[in-house]
């Protein structure tokens, strides 16, 4: 075999710290190498230029890079090796730089073992075999899970493209965070007048199927082809008969249930419609303050209801929806603010944090838009905000910015001035960020024109004194410390990944953060991708953002997935399991160890063998570890091949001893 | 105002040291003041504490050993447990005032008197006497009218002792604050 | 209680003087719930303040005596004191002392080294965890019933969190369960650990009078018959300087200022002199001799709603 060998100096990334000109002589007398050199960029145009002119011209037949990740430029090199006319699997990646150059600094250390790692490309490479795609079919369908304003742009967007869409919202209504919104920055236009329509052409777009109330259980298959088991949980209404009339909500004796829309500002009826723009406009039954379902007597709305849809012993269903593709759009939740103690920890019903004080604001909250103080109801005329409460803190966990704060307090202090004209805002801030279209400027309004007063630094205390609650904090602009006797205090809480995310991320197999927050496929490059092909990101699911940015993500991901459904095949990636049918002896455990259902048993000549589906095959291994007779093989990563790395590994140690 | 030349006056071996001895490291601090809000001396200080940990950042030694408020801070701990970053303010603080005291600084001198009457009374007895670190105070500070409106309250109540309660071999008390000396002088 | 409670106990230098009423009522309680006090032996002054502000090595030393004196007890759980002064010394330095290198020079400062394998306790934890208040509520012969309390911890009975490891930091809560488990009430109070001014007094009067004086205040503001506290400092600061506050904040309070074992004492059956109210300098027998009146009319109110209501 004729290997060629080329050594990248990445500008300085890796050259700075490697002398990747030893490295490529190293690689000169290396067993089957037939041609080596440094290049300065090799993902460059004329970087693979070179590639291409060295196989042809030394008529190699294998190639190994020596660069960066293979996750950067492993797809880019392959490319390169196949336009030399090579199987691009006839190619390896030697990662010098990410576990090389960027790590060490001891330049002699590292020449070393960038070169130990060429060797064992090197000796992998001699082993491996061209290998061909196959094609398989795709389902044209996507899922989106969560219908706040990301997923309901992405539902939209891709039900447009042609494609039928499976809208899944876990509460009962879709809307997400921006249905509680009063107003939107840094336009002041109304909330649900800009998200209601879009609500509504999802309810009535004729390729959106949407399930409320409902959560992923588990998802099988891979792209093109996912099982989404999908858990339909019980309203204890008929949705189908359901017109949404209201009427055993006016009825509902239990008038105290607890009102998560509402931020849990006033309280709800144990029967209830979310709020009047509810997609679905349904009713659903709190059981936990319902009286049927607590002492078995009442059933009243069973009685009002006109179309006879209360259903009592409704039980959760399961359904399956097979799709393509997947977006995950969960959105955020606040996060749990109780660990301040010095803002009182819950125990002071006049501190309260934005959502809800956007209730307040909203004239379809449960104060109808009129701002009242929770302890007496009466109108504050001095509100102060707190903005950090759970970002840019460490001692709480949570050292990042949410991002969105700054501007959402500053509409907060505009809306404020509107609804009670002689009142007055104090906003606690430690740096306003505000890098967007007309974003700084709205928060220069908020001071300027609607006289909100700023003050550069945290609050250390909030207590009640008198009917007041004292906000003691800093002004550390003056370099003073600073009291305000406020009647409200707004704590601008930070987000965090919503409530079941991890599970979710479990479930779909991709990364997630320490917050919640699912992993992009890349920070930069790929924003809504995932590492699990077949799955996007849109929205707070990936990190904090404000309702611009969601939208263009939720169009985003639709993109993406239109692109990805825009062939009507996807190629496989050969890199699967095979059986070597002589070795097998047909014990089936590589079946029961494979995650993804990928190996069948099949008979051959009257015996019992296994068989790789080379189209569900993620190439994980698990089944070639498991396997005793070694009959089961991932192609290209042999038992061998491995054997081999480890042995050239070894071989440089036993040369230097 | 004072214009601080930060090309010329930043003391970086200052710096070093305030993080060696406390433990902790001064460019966590991000300004957001919540040492301050918190902090109940405020009233009396002539540098916030905020402002002593943004000198601190730009080495301004002797600024920083030179002022009221590093012998004001009590050490309640507001600063340290509320602090966002996790920064022991109030380690750092009586860093600063080991650090003021080691250098002669003594810009409260009541407080430093007071502690140095508790220490020695401490030596001397092995407990701390309070009688008579009260008259150790009096006779350093000559503030001969220092509680003696709360001489009437106490004495009937027979709390305070005429005589120290010593401990049984006050020697060994002596010798560790000896040993102490040695050490520093080494 | 199966297990016998057995402490260390570290009573603290002002225990001798100016918080005799603490030492005795804190002995005497701790009698009545079965936790005997060995007292370590020949124990000397922790440094208090003035030797961290000094230097740390002194203070841990000053410190570490006695916990390499308390380790040599037999059969002890852990070290108690009833000061949060001694406490907080006693604890840092054990934790200081965690790192081998801080404990080296330390001990070299000593006549024997600490090996710090006990844990330190306030009196005021133990009796929370080790009797708690479920205990404590069927011992209490004579409750404190209408007795409005400001439950006052100090600032550093738990703070820094880390070190302390007791209680909320911001909102302890161990003493106003105790009290309530004598009958009394704790009121809201806001300013649980906040300074009171600390060892001020004597150098820095003016500061004392501002910060014990906002304490009095929000006592007052809230309610409060009276402070119920843990601190000697605090104490001292709020009741003996209570006349030198009211003058320079042109006030009349009147509150008394109670060791909370003061008041366990008195629950338990102790008369007003077993635990020290005589020395207090704001006398507080007025206030205990109205609360038989005062229970007695909360009993009626208490009554009042339930003949209107149409609860059975």
């Amino acid at each position: 075999m004729k290997i060629g060998v080329f050594v990248c100096h990445c500008g300085s990334n890796i050259a700075g710290t490697v002398d990747v000109v030893q490295v490529a002589e190293a690689a000169k007398s290396m067993p089957e190498v037939a041609f080596a050199k440094d290049t300065m960029y090799a993902c460059s145009e004329p970087g693979q230029q070179g590639i291409i002119d060295a196989i042809k011209e030394m008529g190699l037949d294998g190639a190994v890079v020596a660069s960066c990740t293979p996750r950067m430029h492993g797809s880019t090199f392959m490319r390169t090796v196949a336009r030399a006319g090579l199987n691009p699997y006839m190619f390896e990646m030697a990662n010098i730089r990410e576990h090389v150059s960027w790590i060490g600094k001891d330049k002699v250390a590292n020449t070393r073992k960038a070169i130990d790692l060429v060797r064992m490309a090197v000796a992998k490479l001699a082993q491996n075999k061209p290998l061909y795609s196959q094609s398989f079919s795709i389902n044209k369908r996507v899922m989106i899970i969560g219908g706040g304003v990301a997923g309901i742009q992405a539902a939209l967007d891709c039900a447009d493209g042609g494609l039928q869409v499976v809208l899944v919202e876990k509460t009962t209504t879709i809307g997400g965070k921006m249905a509680k919104l009063d107003k939107t920055f840094p336009t002041v236009d109304c909330s649900s007048c800009i998200l209601g329509p879009r609500m509504v052409d999802v309810a009535q777009h004729p390729n959106i199927t949407l399930h409320a109330s409902a959560e992923v259980d588990e998802v099988f298959g891979y792209v093109g082809n996912y099982q989404v088991e999908v858990r339909k949980k019980a309203t204890y209404v008929n949705w189908k008969t359901c017109t949404g009339c209201g009427a055993c909500m006016e009825k509902c004796p239990s008038k105290k249930s607890k009102d998560p829309f509402n931020e849990l500002i006033g309280t709800t009826t144990a029967i209830n419609i979310p709020f009047p723009q509810a997609i679905p406009k349904r009713a659903s039954i709190d059981r936990d303050s319902c009286i049927k379902f607590k002492t078995g007597k009442c059933g009243i709305c069973a009685k009002v209801c006109p179309t006879k849809a209360i259903d009592y012993d409704q039980q959760d269903e399961m359904i399956t929806e097979e799709v393509g593709a997947i977006i995950a759009a969960t959105g955020f939740d606040l996060m749990d603010w109780h660990v301040y103690g010095q803002y009182g920890a819950g125990r002071y019903p006049d501190v309260i944090t934005s959502l809800q004080y956007e209730r307040m604001l909203s004239a379809s909250g449960p104060t109808g838009g009129h701002i009242k103080r929770p302890s007496d109801k009466k109108e504050p005329k001095t509100i102060v905000f707190i903005q950090c409460v759970g970002s840019r803190d460490k001692s709480v966990g949570r050292p990042y910015c949410t991002g969105f704060c700054c501007m959402y307090t500053a509409k907060q202090a505009i809306l404020t001035k509107d609804h009670i004209p002689d009142s007055e805002s104090y906003v606690f801030y430690m740096d306003i960020r505000a890098p967007g279209k007309m974003y700084d400027e709205f928060t220069r309004r908020a001071m300027e024109e609607y006289g909100a007063k700023y003050i550069r630094g945290r609050v250390s205390m909030v207590y009640p004194q008198d009917g007041k609650m004292i906000v003691r904090g800093v002004d550390t602009l003056a370099g003073a410390q600073v009291e305000v006797e406020a009647d409200l205090v707004v704590l601008a809480v930070g987000a965090e990944g919503a409530a079941g995310s991890a599970q979710l991320a479990e479930k779909l197999r991709i990364s997630y953060d320490s917050y919640g927050f699912f992993m992009e496929g890349h920070p930069k490059l790929k924003p809504v991708e995932t590492n699990t092909a077949g799955v996007y990101l849109a929205g707070c699911a990936q990190g904090p953002k404000d309702i611009p940015s969601s939208v263009a993500q939720g169009s985003a991901a639709a993109a993406k997935v239109l692109s990805l459904f825009s062939k009507d095949q996807l190629q496989s990636d050969p890199q699967v399991s095979k059986v070597d049918l002589k070795r097998c002896v047909g014990c089936m455990k590589c079946a029961i160890t494979c995650p993804f259902g990928a190996i069948k048993e099949t008979e051959v000549r009257g015996e019992i063998k296994a068989q790789v589906i080379e189209t569900i095959c993620q190439g994980c291994g698990i089944c070639t570890s498991t396997c005793r007779q070694g009959a089961i093989q991932l192609q290209n990563f042999t038992d061998n091949q491995i054997l081999a790395e480890v042995n050239a590994l070894l071989s440089s140690e036993t040369e230097e001893a | 105002m004072n214009v601080i030349a930060l090309s010329h006056s930043q003391d970086r071996d200052f710096i070093a040291q305030v993080e060696k001895e406390s433990g902790q490291n001064v460019s966590l601090c991000y300004q957001c003041g919540n040492c301050t809000a918190g902090c109940p001396y405020t009233f009396v200080y002539d540098i916030p504490v905020h402002q002593m940990m943004r000198l601190l950042q730009a080495g301004q030694k002797e600024a920083l050993l030179s002022c009221r408020s590093v012998w004001l801070c009590a050490t309640c701990q507001s600063c340290t447990t509320r602090c966002p970053n996790n920064i022991d303010v109030a380690h750092i603080v009586d860093v600063l005032r080991h650090m003021a005291r080691r250098e002669g600084y003594s810009t409260e001198y009541g407080v430093k008197s007071f502690v140095d009457s508790f220490l020695e009374s401490v030596e001397k007895n092995g407990r701390a006497f309070e009688m008579g670190l009260l008259l150790r105070f009096i006779g350093k500070t000559g503030r001969f009218w220092t509680d003696v409106d709360l001489a009437p309250k106490i004495l009937p109540k027979g709390k305070l002792s005429p005589l120290p309660h010593k401990v049984k071999n006050p020697e060994a008390i002596a010798k560790i604050f000896e040993r102490f000396r040695q050490e520093c002088q080494k | 209680m199966s297990q016998k409670l057995r402490y260390a106990y570290y009573p603290g230098c002002s225990g001798q003087g100016t918080s005799k009423e603490y030492e005795q009522s804190t002995r005497a309680v701790c009698e009545a719930l079965g936790m005997e006090l060995v007292d370590i032996p020949d124990w000397s002054c922790c440094g208090s303040s003035p030797a961290h502000t000094v230097d740390h090595r002194l203070s841990s030393a000053l410190s570490g005596r006695n916990l390499a004196l308390a380790e040599r007890l037999e059969g002890v759980s852990a070290i108690l004191t009833p000061c949060p002064s001694c406490l907080t010394n006693l604890k840092v330095s054990a934790h200081k002392m965690k790192d081998p290198e801080f404990a080296a020079e330390v001990n070299a400062l000593l006549d024997f080294p600490v090996r710090n394998t006990l844990p330190v306790k306030s009196i005021l934890q133990a009796i929370y965890e080790d009797v708690g208040p479920d205990a404590l509520r069927p011992k209490a012969v004579r409750l404190l019933t209408g007795l409005k309390l400001a439950p006052y911890y100090g600032c550093i009975m738990n703070r820094p969190p880390h070190i302390m490891e007791f209680d909320d930091h911001e909102n302890p809560i161990a003493m106003d369960q105790l009290m309530e488990a004598i009958g009394a009430e704790a009121v809201t109070f806001p300013l649980k650990v906040e300074c009171c001014g600390a060892s001020f007094g004597v150098a820095r009067r003016d500061i004392v009078q501002k910060l014990s004086g906002k304490l009095l205040d929000t006592a007052a503001s809230n309610g409060a018959d009276a402070v119920v506290t843990a601190c000697p400092l605090c104490q001292m600061n709020l009741d003996l300087r209570q006349d030198q506050i009211n003058v320079a904040n042109n006030t009349s309070h009147n509150m008394p200022v109670f060791y909370y074992t003061q008041l366990i004492g008195l629950a338990l059956g102790m008369t007003p002199s077993q635990v020290g109210l005589e020395k207090l300098e704001v006398s507080p027998m007025a206030l205990l001799e109205s609360l038989p009146a005062r229970a007695e009319a909360q009993a009626q109110a208490a009554k009042k709603p339930a003949s209107k209501g149409a609860q059975s």
